[in-house]
């Protein structure tokens, strides 16, 4: 479809939908329904379809509508399955793991907790598959397999925060309940309890990649919609020809901090600012209370965090009996 | 000025508006940490000048008697916790209690006219305990209450049950997911409208026998935590949460009222008020443990909570927004029955005896 379409591009062509290249040998069929539409190419490409299922996106797809249902049927049941309760309560309503009691027992009664083990084992199965899923179909179309890589960091984070820093603790009390308030103040209540995750130097940098990632996000999209009256987002046949929106791109941070990424390493800077996020978040988390349980005496001892003046205040349960 | 730019910034500056907190009004900042800590309480002007009538203390019904005269044991009979005080202050004690708890039905709420000295109504018996109470708190407790002291009136405001209570609440089926909540996932204001267990009372406030409220431990290394002891989890950690978020409701301030944020657990980063409050919860479990736990079988029905249990104080009962009940008026200077000078004349627990046993089960 040699059809120019940004957001900004007021005409759309209309035209037989394309139907791609064909699958290699041995692939599973492909959908054959593919139509435009105009609205969704006021936002991309008008074309919605063909789409490829496969065994691992409908797979996916099964897995996670399961998960779905769990956590949503459980937070209805706890309000009696009153449809004006679920929808009023909703951001407060959760699906909890199961309680100390049970350690980290595959074994839990449904409702104590095993609900909770269903839809993230199901869960889990669907982020899986949909991420083979990336695999599968950057490979088909002898594409490098990115995209891949860092749904895995993601995927790390997310299995850490449920499954494998429950195991090392030998709790699924550790782990993050589904809900909406539940799981923040999960987040709250873990760096309570574990001294304060701002002293955790992989909470740190896991921060700094994340705020490094929207500002990376920042620049290279106000940079490519600036030289889109250049034709800027066909970055790549641009590259070596002069007076380009690709060289004026490159020339205007040049000029303005004195240092330009080029177009093929911006996106190396921000594939990695990406995945670093999620991965050294789930290192952080993974550390926490199975090497350290106190990020902030941790960082006393190693001179991480500073030390105020004492206010002299003594614990009032020291010294008595 | 072109007409699409004023639009635009106009726009701008209704973002803007969005964008910030909107409240207008002159504000005061007060430093309570070492700079750079965000240890200070901001509070609008105009909301501190206004006085909730609620907090305002009221008058003694009449000028307080003078000292001396005949006691009140031998004036009246069946006198067992201000025997000793004179009969005119009898009088004048019996007057304000009545002003504070039931000013609309009067001393029978209490007394049967025909004979003030029965106990055949259950209030009375309950006034009695509370009585008792109230010279513990404000003779053993002064490490939280000061020389401010309490009166029946910090708690009732002129109610016969102080409208600020909490009762264990109702048990559900825990076999089942059908209604149950899990204790949590409720926006109410005992829970500062998050979804943290609101079972917290239950949990730490109960009596001396409640939870310890410290999750964090004093060491950086798990390996270093006693093989005894059992781990807070994260999700015991909730409970603490919640009841951190129902003491700085109750008392109108933030967390770094008394804790630097950067540790909430370090004791030498905190401010002298945590003290106030570590005594504060220890107080709280006495008075629900001690005197209301023991009214359980005198109250009726209608008085107790869904489990049977009788209705219990929590911060927000003296407190009322405010880190000072009633402003930090001392109320009970006006009434000195209430603060005995002399060895109390109840028999329970001894009054110094109870702020330091609670310490023996912190970690």
């Amino acid at each position: 479809m040699a059809t120019y379409q940004n957001i900004f591009t007021q005409v759309q062509l209309t035209h037989a939908p394309e139907m791609g290249i064909e699958m290699k040998p041995g692939s599973d069929p492909r959908g054959t329904n593919a139509t435009l539409v105009h609205l969704f190419g006021r936002f991309g490409q008008a074309q919605i379809g063909p789409v490829y299922l496969g065994w691992t996106g409908l797979l996916s797809l099964l897995c996670g509508f399961t998960a779905f249902e769990i956590i949503g049927l459980n937070m209805m049941a706890s309000v009696n399955w009153n449809p004006i309760q679920f929808v009023r309560l909703l951001p407060w309503l959760s699906l909890e793991p199961p309680g100390p009691e049970y350690g980290f027992s595959p074994i839990v009664p449904l409702a104590k907790g095993g609900w909770w083990i269903l839809a993230g084992m199901f869960l889990t199965l669907s982020v899986l598959l949909w991420a083979i899923r990336t695999y599968r179909r950057a490979r088909a179309l002898g594409m490098g397999t990115h995209v891949f890589w860092a749904f895995m960091s993601a995927i790390w984070l997310f299995l850490v925060l449920g499954f494998i820093r429950p195991a090392f603790m030998g709790s699924w009390s550790e782990a993050v309940p589904f809900g909406i308030f539940p799981h923040l103040d999960w987040t709250a209540a873990f760096s309570i309890r574990y001294g304060n995750l701002f002293y955790n130097p992989f909470h740190a940098l896991s921060i700094a990649f994340l705020y490094g990632s929207t500002l990376l996000f920042a620049m290279h999209g106000a940079t490519i919609l600036a030289v889109g009256r250049y034709g800027g987002e066909r970055e790549i046949e641009q590259i070596t020809d002069r007076g380009t929106a690709s060289e004026r791109a490159a020339l205007f941070w040049r000029w303005t901090m004195g240092f330009n990424a080029t177009m093929e390493s911006i996106h190396r800077w921000a594939w990695w600012f990406a995945v670093l996020t999620t991965l050294t978040g789930g290192i952080g988390i993974l550390l926490t209370g199975t090497v350290v349980d106190n990020w902030y005496l941790w960082a006393q001892q190693h001179h991480y965090a500073p030390a105020y003046p004492s206010t002299g205040v003594v614990d009032p349960a020291l010294g008595s009996k | 000025m072109k007409p699409n730019l004023m639009l635009r910034l106009g726009a701008v500056l209704i973002g803007a508006a969005l964008l910030s907190a909107c409240q207008v009004g002159t504000k005061s900042a007060k430093q309570y940490g070492y700079r750079g800590t965000g240890m200070d309480q901001i509070t609008l002007a105009a909301a501190s000048k206004k006085i909730d009538p609620i907090n305002v203390v009221p008058p003694p019904p009449y000028d307080p008697p003078k000292p001396g005269g005949r006691p009140a044991k031998e004036a009246y009979q069946n006198v067992q916790v201000l025997g000793d005080i004179s009969e005119d202050e009898f009088s004048y004690t019996m007057a304000a209690i009545t002003q504070w708890i039931a000013p609309e039905q009067g001393c029978n709420y209490c007394h049967n006219p025909a004979n003030m000295a029965s106990d055949e109504l259950y209030t009375k018996k309950v006034a009695r305990r509370m009585l008792q109470m109230t010279r513990k708190i404000n003779t053993g407790w002064t490490n939280h209450v000061h020389q401010t002291g309490v009166t029946c009136y910090t708690c009732h405001r002129g109610q016969a049950v102080p409208t600020e209570n909490w009762a264990l609440p109702a048990k559900g089926n825990p076999d089942s997911i059908l209604g149950n909540l899990h204790g949590q996932n409720k926006p109410m204001i005992a829970t500062a409208y998050s979804s943290l267990p609101n079972t917290a009372f239950a949990k730490y406030l109960l009596d001396s026998n409640s939870s310890p409220i410290r999750v964090q431990t004093t060491y950086s290394h798990p390996s270093q935590y006693p093989a005894t002891k059992n781990k807070v989890t994260t999700m015991g950690a909730e409970g603490t949460y919640s009841l951190m978020m129902h003491t700085s409701t109750a008392l109108g301030v933030n967390c770094t009222f008394c804790h630097n944020a950067g540790s909430f657990q370090a004791w030498n980063m905190s401010t002298p008020k945590r003290v106030n409050a570590w005594y504060g919860y220890r107080m709280v479990r006495d008075i629900n443990g001690e005197y209301i736990g023991s009214l359980a079988s005198v109250f009726p029905k209608h008085r107790l909570g869904p489990q049977g249990d009788p209705l219990k104080v929590n911060c927000t009962t003296c407190h009322r927004g405010i880190n000072k009940p009633l402003g930090g008026v001392s109320m009970v200077k006006d009434y000195p029955a209430l603060r005995p000078t002399a060895p109390m004349v109840t028999a329970a627990a001894a009054p110094a005896a109870a702020p330091a046993a609670a310490p023996t089960k912190m970690p």
